[in-house]
């Protein structure tokens, strides 16, 4: 059975195209589909067309009205989506495991009564599409077999494939299309919004990450950790109980219902090490650990464990760094 | 104010979760069941809305028998009363049967607020709360950091892949809370005495006039279940003042320094 047009849903992050999308629509143009096609909504969409473009998307279906940022983005951008479905029946589409990819597909999966696979890994499309996805803190990989209902829809974590622009650029068709909105969806709109501006690398995209969790103590105590990550020209992450606890915003923070990072180098300091944490750094190249219990689970998965008091390391890591040449 | 708050019977998620080597499910029998940490969350948000407001606070919950445990904790925690929707077509339920239990049971009755966790702890496909906002026909303001209200509407903050944002949302809506949206309250002794005389209904599918709703039979079917390739431990060496100097050498071994 010969694949169709595979979708990707592309999410905007302050004007640009997230790394994830790109991670799609590479992944897409695999699959052996008879077009690759991307969807994006937002007063900002007109910006993305070169880039996506560049990643193989041949068409583009796209709405600027004003009314995805005015309004919660979830509802009228699923039934938007739902009605670019029900005229061009693509049988795939892709969406980033992102707080919009999700409150998309979960939507039109509903909509559209079709079938929805969540944190998936990986894609193929043969006899039938299958999606890989791990569980269990990504202790277990499970293979999952869509039935005849189309389109499928599966969202992946970001990282899941590396990103590559297309050989040959291509201008895609810009095919302009009326935003959809349910009289209910008006009634939830953004009222205020801010966007985060961290110094250096993003998490997701740095070389070394230096995490804390609660083993760090206090939240005065992740300026020392941020001293770490600049010195190593890297980023701060964080595990989910120190951003619950409200030292360091969502941004950082890195596992299961946070980022998903693979440096070359992950530094866990007082992090124990649930599967929560795990799954979203365990593709590192290198895990050091630093943790005052030698029973944490985190040892299991490290390279170099270091049993002792994270902020004692911590000041000495960045002691000798600051002493180095050069 | 009518609140529904939907709650999950999920294994500890102390303990390591596996799945069924010929059925493709979860086992339920290997950690001791819990109600699903992330919950609580959404239990306190409902209630805190409740106390503010007038009306009642409503248990949903979708699973095996046991999983009435985890509707009678919300219960002793001060919730009004429960249902569970319980059969054993339902095991291996996906994500869009889920939402369609859900949003049956909960659409028997008017409510003004449906409160979930962001995700489940088990299964965390995390687009629950979304599907069965759709189902239900209402706004879903998912991954909430704080929930406020006037007793007409919602004020919602609200994270976002950048940042944040706050949501004014009329009501009837969905709402998804994170972990740390607030401080879940421990059931009093009096609350757990209380909960045993609140009403706890168990319906089927049936009962709720789903008739097609079969769970693993739904539109996926697992082909494979194996172990992911493991990482091998590395070296663990207790810290006697080399700690620091392990860790630039891996770096500098790395090229990272």
């Amino acid at each position: 059975m010969a694949l169709g047009s595979v979708w990707v849903f592309a999410d905007l992050s302050q004007g640009r195209v997230t790394t994830g999308t790109l991670e799609l629509l590479t992944k897409a143009r695999s699959l052996g589909a008879r077009t690759v096609e991307a969807v994006c909504f937002g007063p900002e969409a007109v910006d993305a067309v070169a880039e996506l473009g560049r990643y193989g998307a041949t068409t583009l279906h796209l709405s600027q009205d004003p009314a995805f940022a005015e309004l919660l983005f979830g509802g009228p951008a699923a039934d938007t989506l739902a009605a670019l479905v029900v005229e061009h029946r693509p049988d795939l589409i892709l969406f980033a495991a992102t707080h919009a990819g999700r409150d998309v597909a979960g939507r039109l999966a509903a909509r559209l009564d079709v079938p929805v696979i969540a944190n998936g890994l990986d894609v193929e499309a043969g006899d039938a599409i299958t999606v890989t996805t791990a569980i269990f803190g990504a202790t277990q990989v499970v293979r999952t077999e869509f039935g005849a209902r189309r389109p499928a829809l599966a969202l992946f974590r970001p990282k899941s494939f590396p990103a590559a622009a297309a050989p040959g650029a291509v201008i895609p068709v810009v095919v302009e299309v009326p935003a959809v909105i349910r009289e209910c969806h008006r009634r939830a709109r953004v009222v205020d919004r801010s966007n985060e501006v961290a110094a250096g690398p993003k998490l997701e995209d740095a070389e070394v990450v230096v995490s804390g969790g609660r083993g760090i103590q206090e939240a005065g105590n992740f300026e020392l950790l941020r001293e770490v990550a600049e010195l190593l020209h890297g980023a701060v992450g964080a595990s989910r109980a120190v951003v619950d606890a409200g030292w360091v915003p969502y941004s950082l923070q890195v596992g299961q219902t946070g980022k998903t990072v693979k440096p070359t180098v992950y530094v866990a300091c007082g992090i124990s090490g649930a599967m929560q944490h795990t799954v979203g750094m365990r593709g590192a190249q290198k895990i050091v650990a630093i943790n005052k219990d030698p029973q944490a689970p985190i040892f299991k998965l490290a390279d170099l464990g270091i049993v002792g008091d994270a902020l004692t390391v911590l000041r000495q890591l960045r002691d000798e760094l600051r002493s180095r040449p050069g | 104010m009518n609140v529904v708050v939907c709650v999950k019977l999920v294994p500890d998620p102390d303990s390591a979760g596996q799945l069924d080597a010929t059925t493709h499910r979860l086992r339920r029998d290997l950690a001791e069941p819990v109600l699903d940490p992330g919950d609580e969350f959404g239990v306190e948000a409902a209630l805190r809305l409740v106390e503010a407001h007038g009306g009642e606070v409503r248990v949903v919950s979708m699973g095996p028998e046991r999983a009435l445990e985890a509707v009678r904790k919300a219960l002793a925690m001060g919730a009004a009363r429960g249902v569970l929707v319980t059969d054993d077509g339902l095991g291996g339920s996906d994500a869009l049967t889920t939402a369609k239990v859900l949003a049956a049971a909960i659409g028997r009755e008017p409510f003004d607020v449906v409160i979930t966790a962001t995700e489940s702890t088990d299964g965390y496909t995390g687009i629950v709360p979304q599907a069965l906002a759709e189902l239900l026909g209402v706004p879903a303001v998912t991954f909430a950091t704080g929930v406020a209200s006037d007793g007409t509407a919602l004020t919602v903050s609200r994270q976002t892949e950048g940042g944040s944002e706050t949501i004014l949302a009329g009501l009837p809506c969905v709402v998804s809370v994170t972990a740390g949206v607030n401080e879940p309250r421990y059931p009093s002794l009096r609350g757990i005495m209380g909960a045993k005389s609140k009403p706890l209904d168990r319906w089927t599918p049936a009962d709720l006039g789903l008739v097609e709703v079969v769970g693993a039979a739904a539109g996926q079917t697992v082909v494979s279940v194996t172990t992911a390739e493991e990482r091998k431990a590395g070296e663990v060496v207790t810290d006697e003042g080399d700690g620091a100097h392990r860790i630039v050498l891996l770096l500098a071994s790395m090229r990272v320094i």
